[in-house]
């Protein structure tokens, strides 16, 4: 599928492609209605609410005014309906105003200004610097004399530093006034949404240059929403217009994601419609008998002899109709209200806040907070998230000898200073490939400085090293690189450039020596993608010797060579590199496959090591997180050897003799398959003792185990509580998510950079860390937040908290509506089993809009123990993990409660009102009344603290409620005229109100107090604890009884040994399993440092009590 | 992994001051801290609740009893006895057959004196005004406003007679209960006043001073039941009167919102046993004196076995006889002392310190609380 795109053809393209008219509206003025009714009505419950109020509107079996239940329906779709018109009349005047910025436009030969929608698939579009790009556009001319122009990508990728972009060589000096004249066609794919491709081509037509095909990359692309920056102008073609460019294409509605809470509320409903069937079906067949034995006997009730065909269907339905209440309308909204408010608690956060760049916490998806509580796997990326990801160069090791490692800053090193200053060949050449192997842009700033504005950190840091050992990178125009090596400049040619991709693991440079003319390919990347192109003869066991050591540091190691290229070699090759790039399938391959030609043969130079620094509070995150029984999971593309460094110092594994790190690895699909057995092996032994097992598996050891042993590596999974997965791909990392996802447990994937984003998405929940490696992670996240250290707070205080309140909300929600149900059911049997309602209309329907719901929503600021309690016991967050407060169980006390309140209520109001009393009027009143007092101690009872909002709503709500059956009492035309006033001058009345309050209230404080002190749960011994001001102390960490080891078949290692690594690498690019890998042959690690406390040990099975 | 210079090279910081950020704004209700007050079930505290609870409840238990107790109650069931011996076998008949003598006697004795006033029940058992197809079958649009007394929704199957709409309409006031008594006490008539029987307000705006009945049991199906054809008069001076022909008889009405006996009885009763007032008496009554009521047996219970009582009762503070509210109070009064005492017992028998660490430990299974 391709697009042909002529360039500078006005008539052609307009009716192929469409306009530049950007669309994100969901709706239109004439569709809205239609379509937001269907989106709604797409939910069960709405049907569910939809059926019964459509039923009301049939008289005959309508208990109560249809009013009663449309009303509020139509609410709530009134409030969702209106949160979407206003969300999309946003959207629609964003939209607006992107669509009529003026924009520069070549038409029919003339530059002209329109508006930014009647662009066209073709057309030339002029920038000037700081413009927005209005369309994706195939750059063909620019102010700069290469043909560069910088742009800034932050609004699509969130990256903030610059990018180049350059003018394809076919336009390469093309005279600007020409530029409108320019005519030819590009061949492009169709639409997608990959911002990191583009693999076209194009031809100009006479009288430019003929039929020279010019491949297109998306180097030589400027994307729709990026600004155009440091560049005068730029002009390119659009491709890409509309809803259909890049961005556009990119842009979508993930899938709402539904929390464990959501789904037990939906069961739960779905049991209390089952219930509701069969109580309408019993309460059905008995109005049929009664009716056909007793209602005939009954003359004043006047029935017919023989009714209609649907007859026996009528006390059903009626009975169906009285019972909807069950499910209360009003938990959608209330739901909705709280969740939103949860989600601004975090985004107002203080103690949240990234202090050093003053980013707040931002919860973009406002519905999922209660899963935060109910965590159970986080698996967290490394760089960036548990680090820093600010580099620092530290180490390096040149031609066998180690720098820095005395003081552990080789910048500070006398030996090197010195061996830079007497000009040692290879450190000169070592150091010129830190300084220009890369893509960094150095710029000038107006105090004569050198900012470098780097796509990696790494480079950053490479550079800025070089750059202290007086190896200054300060220029680079075009082609020419310039740098300063004591006080001469010396100027390189770039000729080509073979990019870093993640599978190639390297980067290199050729380019030509403007001193001597000599052509030079200069390489970096991780040991395993140089050392095995090593030249022959070559001794690369020092390097491997420095890479493994500085491994153990927790050092970021990256290798650099070089070698000289013939004239006729690169000549030969930089034609095959062309004609890879400008093929149009599978590019990547072709051109990493024609790289490697050219990669081989090289002069090793030496190491460099970069510190990637911790975060601040990350060990101490980890270990209160794992108290809390949180399992963790690191996934990284780093080595095994940094990553387990990093484990160790940042608690993530324990170090021997408290724990156990079991390596999974082999070459081939068998060896996997017999260490995976081996670990699992161990991994069940281990189980029950109290010690911390990890296990430790890379890339390549991960995708036999997924794709043929995915059941053995499940269970594995689920043993686990700790795993290190390293050198694993983006895709990997959310197969891994999968499969935890799909042992039901809840899992977190946090990460910070682009290639964490398919794990956050597959997540329950996604936190990104704004930070260096741009904003992409954050934008696809439910969450973002500054600092790893933060999650803490995010699941502790946050999470829990969301998780009791939500659990409180939704089941005191069911509490009211059955309350008042039952009550109804019950009156059905003193009434001929005819389905009378004994409340009115009005009273049903503010009972669940306004009596009920106002007190409930200040639970939002319920806090059962302070925050501090919270974080100092996170072992308390067991009891929202295993879902201990929103259960069947506890689902059934609130039942039970319901039913109980009910009979109260009843027995009392039917009593106390009998004989000459028993107006329905008033009898009904009085049950309201009791309903309402009932509920008002029942919040009250369930609160924890309460502050002046709690007393507000919950008392306040109180005298609303006779507030307004005053007003309605003193209406006429209502039905309940002065029922209230009478009722509130009777002695009886209040005294009914008090007997239905206590004798409903006090089995329940009773029963509350008899387990609060007698069988508490650590929840209330810590709350006793808290307001008691005692000491709190903790029993949790028993030191476990020291055990032998388990030493099967797999041996022991101690990590201080010099490891027998294998050293034959593979390429990593080539296709075959069989293909020799590297092994580590350590199966086991002692880790030897100081013993840690260790973990309490949750068994999962407790979850189902 | 701890180093001193840690920002030797800073470049990259200048990024992240770019994004312009600001922080959320603070205050207690943001930060979640609002000052909040955290009671905790103590022993003492829950303790005092249930002594508190029963150290009122009992006195007003006591008081309620003894209200219910004070009033003097005289109860007597007629339906069976007012059935002539020879129309035992088939009540039904007997009560449906118009031209049949209705009147019956019988007598009450006051056992306790009785001071005025007392009000005079009628009560029924087994009658479902709360029955779904009766309790709405009424439009009080009609009842109110005299210009929409052909609005009759709502009221079938006794919404049209003879094609034209009934004033009042529906079951309720169609089955209007019409049993009569006169009391005599010494062979001395003792009136009965059936005035200001009904809500005031329900005679000030729910039914219309304007309203009069019309077509008002002239139909053609009247469902088993015998009912009178007008409505009793009350005994007042004031009524108006107005004249309807529909065919013959002659019938005088009298306005809805002077017509109490409808008026209370459409005032549905939410429970199947329930007392209507029928009237008041407004002299003493003594002890030993002898009532004897000369009654006419009109209203059909008979087919759906119910009960017809009359009632003869004084009133107190809180109503009409009824132990219930008296009897709950002792019973949850007493309740809650029992669960004081309980508590305190066990508390001195099981001394539980609150907030122990001990039942910290988290190594045990978290679930066994």
């Amino acid at each position: 599928m391709k697009r042909y795109v002529y360039i500078n053809d006005d008539e052609s393209a307009h009716d192929l492609y469409c306009d530049n008219r950007i669309s994100n509206r969901k709706y239109t003025v004439l569709n809205f209605i239609p379509k937001n009714l269907w989106e709604q009505f797409s939910r069960f419950m709405n049907q569910y609410f939809l059926l019964i109020a459509c039923l009301q509107l049939w008289s005959l079996i309508t208990p109560v005014n249809p009013a009663s239940t449309w009303g509020p329906l139509i609410f709530i779709f009134a409030v969702s309906a209106t949160k979407e018109a206003w969300d999309d009349y946003h959207r629609y005047l964003s939209d607006k105003k992107a669509n009529e910025k003026e924009v520069w436009v070549v038409r029919n030969g003339i530059k002209k200004l329109i508006q930014a929608q009647d662009i066209h698939v073709g057309n030339i579009v002029w920038l000037r610097e700081n413009d927005e790009v209005p369309c994706d556009l195939v750059l063909i001319g620019s102010s700069d004399p290469q043909g560069l122009c910088y742009i800034e990508t932050a609004a699509m990728d969130g990256e903030t530093d610059l990018k180049t972009r350059v003018i394809p060589s076919a336009c390469m000096g093309i005279d600007v006034e020409l530029l409108h004249k320019i005519k030819g066609v590009i061949e492009c794919p169709t639409p997608n949404k990959d911002i990191r491709r583009f693999d076209a081509n194009m031809r100009l037509f006479p009288p430019f240059i003929d039929n020279d095909i010019c491949p297109l990359t998306i180097k030589n692309t400027v994307l729709q929403s990026c600004y155009l920056r440091n560049t005068e102008w730029a002009c390119g073609v659009a491709v890409y217009t509309g809803n259909e460019t890049k961005l556009g294409m990119s842009r979508g509605i993930p899938e709402p994601k539904l929390t464990a809470m959501d789904a037990m509320i939906d069961k739960l409903t779905g049991a209390i419609f089952v219930f509701q069937i069969v109580v309408v079906m019993v309460l059905g067949i008995a109005g049929n008998v009664w009716k056909d034995t007793e209602a005939k006997k009954q003359w004043y009730v006047l029935y017919p002899d023989k009714g209609p065909w649907y007859e026996l269907l009528i006390i059903p339905l009626r009975f169906e109709l009285l019972c909807s209440i069950m499910i209360p309308i009003s938990i959608k909204v209330s739901l909705d209200l709280v969740k939103g408010l949860y989600a601004k608690f975090i985004d107002w956060d203080h103690r949240m806040v990234d202090l050093e760049t003053s980013t707040p916490s931002n919860a973009t998806n406002t519905a999922i907070s209660e899963d935060l509580g109910q965590v159970e796997y986080i698996l967290t990326d490394k760089t960036g998230t548990l680090t820093e990801n600010k580099m620092i160069f530290r180490r390096c090791c040149i031609s066998g000898i180690f720098y820095g490692n005395e003081n552990g800053d080789a910048l500070k090193d006398v030996e090197l200073l010195h061996a830079v200053s007497s000009g040692s060949p290879d450190v000169v050449q070592f150091l010129t490939i830190m300084a220009i192997c890369n893509t960094v842009i150095p710029t000038q700033s107006k105090t004569g400085d050198i900012l470098y504005k780097a796509q990696s950190q790494d480079e950053d840091a490479l550079v800025q090293a070089a750059a202290h050992l007086h190896m200054v990178f300060f220029n680079k125009s075009g082609n020419i690189l310039e740098v300063k090596f004591n006080s001469s400049v010396l100027q390189y040619e770039v000729l080509e450039t073979l990019e870093f991709t993640s599978d190639r693991k390297r980067m290199s440079l050729v380019l030509r020596d403007c001193q001597n003319g000599k052509i030079l390919l200069l390489s970096k990347g991780a040991d395993e993608a140089i050392l095995p192109y090593a030249r022959t003869g070559q001794q690369t066991r020092n390097f491997v010797e420095a890479v493994e050591q500085y491994a153990h540091l927790g050092l970021r190691t990256l290798c650099l060579a070089w070698r000289e290229l013939r004239e006729d070699e690169y000549r030969e090759w930089s034609l095959m590199f062309r004609e890879a790039n400008s093929t149009l399938v599978d590019r990547e391959w072709r051109v990493a496959e024609v790289c490697q030609r050219i990669e081989h043969n090289l002069e090793v130079l030496g190491v460099t090591a970069i510190e990637d620094r911790l975060q601040d509070g990350v060990p101490e995150t980890i270990e209160t997180l794992r108290k809390a029984g949180i399992n963790f999971w690191m996934l990284t593309g780093d080595k095994q050897n940094t990553a387990i460094q990093i484990a160790l110092s940042c608690n993530f594994i324990s170090p021997e003799p408290k724990g156990q790190l079991l390596s999974i690895d082999g070459k081939t699909e068998d060896e996997v398959r017999r260490s995976l057995e081996r670990v699992l092996l161990t991994m069940r032994i281990t189980t029950s003792e109290p010690k911390d097992v990890a296990f430790v598996i890379d890339g390549w050891a991960l995708d036999f185990a997924l794709n043929h042993y995915r059941k053995a590596f499940t269970e594995l999974a689920i043993l686990s509580r700790t795993a290190i997965c390293c050198r694993v791909t983006p895709s990997q990392k959310a197969q891994l998510v999968q499969i935890l996802k799909s042992c039901d447990y809840r899992t977190l994937a946090i990460g910070d950079g682009g290639n964490d984003v398919r794990m956050i998405q597959q997540a329950d929940i996604g936190v990104g860390i704004s930070g260096r490696e741009g904003l992409q992670a954050a934008r696809a996240a439910d969450y973002s937040i500054g600092k790893f250290r933060f999650l803490k707070r995010l699941i502790l205080v946050h999470g829990r908290y969301s998780y009791n309140r939500t659990a409180f909300l939704s089941q005191y929600s069911f509490y009211k509506s059955l309350l008042i149900c039952f009550i109804q059911i019950f009156f059905s049997f003193i009434s001929g089993v005819s389905g009378t309602s004994l409340f009115n209309s009005v009273s049903l329907m503010a009972y669940n809009v306004f009596y009920t719901s106002v007190p409930v929503l200040v639970s939002v600021l319920d806090k059962d123990l302070s925050e501090e309690t919270v974080i100092q016991h996170p072992q308390i967050l067991f009891y929202c993990q295993a879902g201990r407060l929103l259960n069947p169980s506890t689902f059934a006390g609130w039942f039970g409660r319901s039913l109980f309140h009910a009979v109260v209520v009843f027995l009392i109001s039917i009593h106390a009102y009998a004989y000459d009393k028993s107006e329905m009027e008033e009898v009904s009143m009085v049950a309201l009344s009791g309903c309402i007092w009932l509920q008002a101690f029942v919040v009250a009872m369930e609160t924890n603290s309460f502050t002046i909002l709690q007393h507000l709503a919950i008392w306040g709500n109180l005298a609303g409620f006779y507030a307004i059956n005053w007003i309605f009492s003193a209406l006429p035309a209502s039905g309940m005229y002065t029922i209230m006033f009478r009722l509130c001058r009777q002695p009886s009345y209040w005294i009914s109100i008090f007997l239905m309050t206590a004798a409903g209230m006090s089995p329940i404080l009773a029963i509350k107090y008899f387990r609060y002190t007698y069988r508490p749960s650590k929840i209330n011994t810590l709350q006793q604890a808290e307001r008691l001001g005692g000491p709190i102390l903790s029993l949790g960490t028993i030191e476990p009884q020291p055990r032998p080891l388990i030493e099967k078949d797999v041996s022991t290692l101690s990590i201080t040994q010099p490891k027998n690594r294998n050293p034959v690498y593979e390429p990593l690019l080539s296709d075959s399993p069989n293909a020799t890998r590297r092994s580590s042959g350590t199966p086991f690690d002692f880790f030897q440092s100081q013993s840690r406390s260790s973990l309490p040990n949750y068994s999962r099975n407790c979850k189902d009590n | 992994m701890s180093s001193s210079s840690a920002a030797a090279f800073g470049s990259a910081d200048s990024t992240a001051a770019r994004r312009n950020t600001k922080r959320p704004k603070y205050s207690k209700f943001t930060q979640q801290e609002l000052p909040a007050c955290k009671p905790i079930l103590t022993p003492r505290a829950v303790i005092s609740v249930f002594l508190l609870v029963s150290v009122v409840f009992v006195p007003v238990g006591v008081a309620s009893l003894l209200a219910s107790r004070k009033v003097v109650e005289i109860i007597h069931r007629y339906d069976a006895e007012c059935i002539p011996q020879s129309n035992s076998s088939d009540k039904v008949a007997y009560i449906q057959n118009p031209s049949a003598d209705k009147t019956c006697n019988i007598t009450l004795n006051v056992h306790k004196h009785m001071k005025s006033p007392i009000h005079v029940y009628y009560q029924l058992d087994n009658f479902y005004q709360n029955h779904r197809r009766y309790v709405k079958s009424r439009n009080d649009e009609q009842l109110r406003d005299s210009e929409k007394w052909d609005s009759t929704s709502g009221c079938k199957p006794e919404d049209m007679a003879n094609g034209k709409p009934i004033v009042p309409c529906g079951l309720i006031a169609w089955s209007l209960f019409n049993d009569t008594y006169i009391f005599s006490r010494n062979n001395k008539n003792l009136t009965v006043n059936k005035k200001g029987i009904s809500w005031k307000s329900d005679r000030d705006h729910k039914f219309g001073k304007d309203v009069f009945p019309k077509n008002f049991q002239n139909g053609s199906i009247i469902g088993g039941a015998r009912l009178n054809d007008s409505i009793p008069f009350a005994v007042s001076n004031n009524y108006q009167c107005m004249y309807e022909i529909y065919g013959s008889p002659l019938f005088f009405y009298e306005q809805l919102s002077q017509q109490e006996d409808l008026i209370v009885w459409m005032r549905t009763a939410a429970l199947p046993t329930f007392r209507k007032l029928y009237g008041k008496i407004e002299v003493d009554l003594n002890e030993g004196d002898t009532i004897s009521v000369i009654l006419k047996n009109n209203y059909n219970t008979y087919s759906f076995s119910g009960k017809k009582k009359l009632v003869l009762s004084t009133t107190g503070w809180l109503g009409g006889k009824n132990d219930f509210l008296g009897i709950a109070y002792l019973t949850v009064g007493g309740l809650c002392f029992f669960l004081a005492m309980a508590f305190t017992i066990i508390y001195f028998v099981k001394p539980r310190q609150l907030g122990d660490p001990s039942y910290l430990s988290w190594n045990r299974n978290p679930g066994g609380h």
